[in-house]
């Protein structure tokens, strides 16, 4: 059994934001579909919540999409008013897949360099 | 009869690249009918505006991306019986129609059959108390608001029906996205209205294209991370969609971007909340159970929508009036320019305090995690949370063609650019030059006239 090493879920999926109103959803997909049972059970709906706190989010629901590898995030009230009220450059809160993307998450090492290496196996098979 | 149709996508919003289309069009040109080419250009404060153009003149209010993107794409696709299907009519779809008969006409089709689709213009239809009690989250509108724009999002059944009757051109307001794609669908494949299986796979291949680019690799690059080649000359998507429901999603060859598994699935869930439940007029799509395969190169299979019947209400967006945005930015560089940024915030915030204080003012310091906000504070030890970078571009031309053009492509970037780009502003403003003569006394006569009067 190898250690866990901590890193930033940027390693481990990649992720998109749309909005509508003030509620946004963020689909966060992995890249490996051996990631996907580390990052149900630590990337949960409570912790999205408390990394997206400064934006006092109403509620925060997770779906999983196990066949797509993937999860959907959607956190109500966190647009500051939505792209028609926020005086903020990203209404639509496009940026903020990118900071659920610097959650960090616990990873078995070995498991994240075989997946990381299969990684560069697919890219160089596309 | 094994009828394969297939729907190309040339714009998924109306800031969208003007000339996505030809490659779509070479593409569709290859194959044999039915073929059609969608066209989503109608964001929901689109509307708005182009009603508050119509209100100045009646003749306009129609999307302004017709203008830029109808121009070269008609005559080749009404040239190849590629039939159109376009939401470029926003709040006056009727003047888009006769814009795109004149269009056709300079393209040497004099009489091409254009469908007009209205009916989605719902203010008026309701008072403002009455949409007001209609509210979903009943916090927006109250009795007293000032309506610019109320609109419903109409499903397919108006555009199958147009191309029933030989429609070569479909020009819509609002309609649900996905509609652009499942009207052309149950046309060409003659599904019935309550198969909710089949609406529900072609719903999900009108929401798989209706942001064109963003299913191609377009709003997806991350250097180093998942690389996209050929961005610059992005092939937008076509989908492939058998009568059973089976789709394929691909892109002309030899354009730039890529399909794979990875694209396809990011596109799949943008914008959805629940996903066993995706509400559209037509048909509730569950995607639950949805798989993506690589099939070839950029090719990927779509399979296991299932659907549910439809919903018993119809959406409606209202737009009100609710005053201006004004935005001002300035900048500093070198040693101690983020106290010194700083500073300058200090001044003005306390100027305005003093002389507008019901003003409430967002400082951000652009480059130190504005976008993030609170989110990253700016003492934060993450670099990660904190990095940003803003791009800025800046040119200048005697016509403001060039220039619209330069602003067109960096908006553009929103759905063919790099992933997770926010914040587009474009300013377009006058400037003056200077120059001192000296002008002989003689050859100066004062003359006065009025505009409209004759001499």
């Amino acid at each position: 059994m190898s250690r866990n090493i901590e890193v930033a879920l940027y390693r481990l999926a990649h992720a998109r934001s749309g909005d509508k109103g003030d509620r946004l959803n963020i689909a966060l997909i992995c890249y490996d579909p051996a990631f996907y049972a580390t990052i149900a059970e630590q990337a949960t709906a409570e912790r999205v919540a408390a990394h997206f706190v400064a934006r006092r989010p109403s509620k925060v629901v997770r779906y999983e999409l196990p066949k797509l590898c993937a999860f959907n995030y959607v956190l109500d009230d966190v647009l500051e008013g939505g792209v028609n009220a926020s005086l903020g450059l990203d209404g639509h809160g496009k940026s903020l897949s990118f900071f659920l993307l610097t959650m960090k998450i616990g990873v078995n090492a070995a498991l994240l360099t075989r997946c990381t290496t299969s990684e560069f196996r697919e890219r160089l098979q596309t | 009869m094994q009828q394969l149709v297939r729907i190309g996508c040339a714009a998924g919003f109306a800031g969208d690249r003007a000339d996505a289309a030809l490659p779509i069009i070479g593409e569709l040109a290859s194959h044999r009918d039915p073929r059609f080419l969608m066209f989503e250009t109608l964001a929901e404060r689109t509307l708005a505006l182009c009603q508050l153009e119509k209100r100045r003149d009646p003749a306009r209010g129609y999307s302004p991306a017709l203008e830029r993107m109808l121009p070269g794409a008609l005559g080749p696709c009404l040239e190849n019986g590629i039939r159109i299907i376009g939401n470029f009519g926003a709040a006056n779809p009727r003047a888009a129609g006769e814009r795109i008969a004149t269009l056709a006409r300079a393209a040497g089709f004099p009489r091409p059959r254009i469908a007009v689709i209205e009916g989605d213009d719902v203010n008026g239809l309701f008072s403002t108390e009455e949409l007001a009690a209609r509210q979903m989250d009943g916090k927006v509108l109250d009795p007293c608001a000032n309506i610019v724009a109320a609109n419903v999002y109409l499903g397919a059944e108006p555009i199958a029906r147009a191309f029933d009757e030989g429609a070569e051109v479909v020009v819509t307001g609002r309609v649900a996205d996905p509609a652009l794609a499942l009207g052309p669908l149950v046309h060409a494949h003659r599904w019935d209205w309550k198969d909710w299986q089949r609406l529900a796979s072609g719903t999900l291949a009108g929401h798989l294209l209706e942001c064109a680019g963003q299913v191609t690799g377009g709003y997806f690059a991350d250097p180093g991370r998942k690389d996209v080649p050929g961005l610059a000359e992005l092939g937008y998507p076509i989908a492939e969609v058998e009568p059973s429901g089976e789709l394929i999603i691909t892109k002309p060859v030899l354009s730039g971007g890529i399909v794979d598994r990875r694209t396809v699935a990011e596109q799949i869930l943008y914008e959805v909340h629940d996903p066993s439940a995706y509400l559209t007029p037509d048909v509730i799509l569950d995607i639950t159970d949805v798989e993506v395969m690589p099939v070839g190169p950029d090719r990927v299979r779509v399979v296991g929508a299932r659907g549910k019947p439809r919903p018993e209400t119809l959406k409606a967006t209202a737009f009100l009036a609710s005053g201006m945005l004004g935005e001002a930015e300035i900048s500093y560089a070198g040693p101690n320019a983020p106290a010194r940024a700083q500073l300058a915030a200090e001044i003005v915030t306390t100027r305005m305090a003093k002389r507008m204080p019901e003003l409430q003012i967002r400082v951000d310091l652009v480059g130190r995690a504005s976008l993030f906000g609170t989110l990253a504070p700016a003492c934060s030890t993450d670099a990660d949370a904190t990095a940003e970078v803003r791009l800025r571009f800046a040119a200048q031309h005697a016509e403001r063609e060039p220039l619209e053009l330069l602003l067109d492509e960096v908006e553009a970037l929103y759905c063919s650019g790099p992933a997770g780009g926010a914040g587009v502003r474009r300013y377009l403003t006058p400037r003056l030059a200077s120059a001192s003569c000296l002008i002989e006394r003689d050859k100066v006569v004062p003359r006065v006239t009025f505009l409209g009067a004759s001499e």
